[in-house]
């Protein structure tokens, strides 16, 4: 314990130590060059820990985990494609068909229900108090909505009480046999995502909540005021406004599907026919010790998300970047 | 004129005809939104009901039977604290998270200062980068990371799930506070630069005073982040003594030691201090995501 509180306070100091470690005598020593100079060196000195930290974390990683997929379980000696040819044969197939069905199922489910929770809110008085009750699983960790739903989705035999909630609905009011939700592979998958969706909807619907916001009201009211229907006014004012908002939240819960690991690593450990790739290569790195195959699944998880990633830039940089 | 007289006699059933219409639309709309936050709690209360029942209780009975015969109990609580190594596990979870949020906050300034106010070759590119960085699945710094924190020795401490929490969520702080830093009017700089200020007085005595509120968003997003992780610090940190409250709940979720009812209590332990930050500073959290969400 006392290990642990040395290095809380070792962390609260280091850091800003570190910042002011690198700025403030990179300052001095600037000052000794012309006024021109000194504006062309400072943005260099200023970004310096801030560029150390990303180059580390993120671009040597990025750069290393390509080298590495395409060596051998130790990263000893080359191995060609194989890495690859693997991660796209018959044993990562039915892990790569889950992931396709989260990407698909998940984002649409999410949006859908986070688009209609917003328009509704926003005409109720007592928004501030609705949007709390969504946003409240958004702050719990993976882990914590993995524990509540397994007992949402508790499975007793038939004709034994059902303590897990939506066995105890479902039986009472169709009178049919309890379901597996976790095991029966007809399902299951579906169960896992609902999960998601419940964790999701809350920052889902902030976003789009507030693209209902500023949808321009003479758009609505002429419309109503021309005689369209309330499914008029959605189809042809609404939803047209709010497409870029949509197309955000859509691109998030994409990429999330893609990294999807929590959840499914706490409630079923991949067994049953729901493992996705980011639990995968989990199993690779550390049941099996393969750093070949699992730096292979984490290329291919960055070749599926560089579409996002390169739209985003991409609508940056047309807006200005302001 | 009889077809304005017929109209005026018809425009009165008519309109109470709509009224009644709206009034059931409302109904309607109340009802599918009380609905959606009955369903969005339940599972919550299931949780905090949960952990006050006995193991004999939920064996038998659904969580709801609660409020038919009310036996609280705390030997969840207590069972989860003292035998499980529960209350380690918040120790470690705050060790590793407020360096975190510290760094992560203090670097993003300096950062989203650099380039929001200061003129420079390649200004554009970096703050694209941090975009395109922030869609980055965390999978990918998992292998080279583990390779280079082994190396130094160093797995087994906090600093490498500071560090790589930190320089996981920097493009996201810098993306975030930049749009802030850049719309402070350049007046107010200008008239420091005038008088002498250096940058680092414009940066402490200028910028950051202005910033509460956005540097706010940004640290209580990246302790939600930080604190709700699981699996940078099951890799870093494993499930040993080290163990987060993410990794000890899921090591107990997975082994089934000590039981469902202390497992929930060890979860609701685990859930509390974002679920009160979240109610609290609401404000701060949605100012954080919306100003983050890569607009259109």
């Amino acid at each position: 314990m006392t290990s642990q509180i040395l290095q809380l306070v070792l962390g609260l100091l280091a850091m800003p130590a570190i910042v002011l470690a690198i700025i403030l005598p990179g300052e001095l020593a600037i000052r000794r060059f012309p006024q021109k100079r000194q504006s062309s060196l400072r943005p260099w000195i200023w970004l310096s820990p801030v560029l150390a930290l990303v180059g580390l974390v993120i671009a040597y990683p990025l750069a290393a985990s390509i080298v590495f997929s395409f060596r051998d379980a130790t990263a000893s000696k080359w191995v060609g494609f194989s890495n690859f040819v693997w991660a796209f044969g018959s044993a990562m197939r039915p892990v790569l068909f889950n992931n396709v069905l989260w990407i698909v199922v998940f984002p649409l489910l999410t949006a859908v229900l986070a688009l209609s929770a917003a328009i509704m809110l926003d005409r109720v008085k007592y928004e501030r108090i609705a949007r709390t009750f969504l946003i409240l699983p958004t702050a719990m960790s993976f882990v914590a909505g993995a524990v509540i739903w397994k007992m949402m989705y508790t499975y007793e035999p038939p004709m034994q009480p059902q303590t897990g909630t939506l066995n105890a609905i479902w039986t009472a009011i169709t009178g049919r046999m309890p379901i597996a939700w976790l095991i029966d592979r007809s399902v299951n998958n579906y169960a896992l995502i609902v999960v998601a969706v419940w964790m999701s909807i809350g920052v889902a619907t902030l976003i789009l909540s507030a693209g209902v916001k500023n949808m321009p009201r003479e758009l609505v009211e002429a419309a109503r005021i021309d005689g369209a229907g309330e499914w008029a006014i959605f189809r042809f004012v609404t939803l047209p406004s709010l497409w870029p908002t949509i197309l955000v939240v859509l691109t998030t819960q994409a990429i999330f599907s893609l990294k999807v690991f929590d959840i499914v690593y706490v409630m079923t450990n991949g067994s049953f026919g729901t493992d996705v790739i980011a639990n995968r290569m989990y199993t690779e790195l550390f049941v099996k010790q393969n750093l070949g195959t699992a730096s292979a699944i984490a290329v291919l998880l960055l070749i599926l998300a560089s579409p996002v990633i390169f739209m985003n830039i991409k609508q940056i940089k047309s807006g200005g970047g302001e | 004129m009889s077809a304005i007289e017929s109209h005026r006699t018809m425009s009165a059933p008519m309109q109470s005809t709509s009224k009644l219409g709206t009034r059931l639309k409302g109904v309607a709309l109340h009802t599918a939104v009380f609905l959606l936050c009955l369903v969005w709690f339940t599972p919550v209360l299931s949780l905090f009901v949960t952990t006050f029942r006995s193991e004999s209780d939920s064996s038998r009975t659904g969580w709801w039977h609660a409020f038919i015969e009310w036996r609280p109990v705390l030997s969840n609580y207590v069972e989860a604290m003292y035998l499980t190594g529960v209350g380690r596990s918040v120790v470690n979870s705050i060790v590793l998270t407020v360096p975190t949020v510290l760094g992560t906050v203090l670097f993003s300034a300096i950062g989203a200062f650099t380039l929001a106010r200061m003129r420079f070759r390649g200004r554009i590119a970096l703050f694209l980068a941090m975009v395109g960085f922030q869609v980055l699945p965390p999978q990918l710094v998992l292998v080279p990371m583990l390779k280079f924190f082994l190396a130094l020795g160093l797995t087994g401490t906090f600093i490498p799930v500071w560090i790589i929490e930190m320089g996981l969520t920097v493009p996201f702080g810098i993306f975030l506070l930049y749009g802030f830093f850049a719309s402070i009017p350049s007046d107010l700089v200008e008239a420091a630069r005038i008088d002498g200020a250096s940058e680092p007085r414009i940066f402490l005595q200028i910028i950051l005073p202005l910033s509460g509120a956005v540097l706010a968003s940004l640290a209580i997003l990246q302790f939600m982040i930080a604190w709700n992780h699981l699996l940078i610090p099951l890799i870093f940190l494993g499930s040993g003594s080290l163990s987060p409250l993410t990794v000890q709940v899921a090591s107990l979720a997975q082994t089934n030691a000590g039981g469902l009812n202390t497992l929930t209590a060890a979860t609701f332990i685990s859930v509390i201090v974002p679920l009160v930050l979240i109610v609290t500073l609401q404000k701060y959290f949605v100012r954080g995501v919306l100003g983050g969400a890569v607009k259109g």
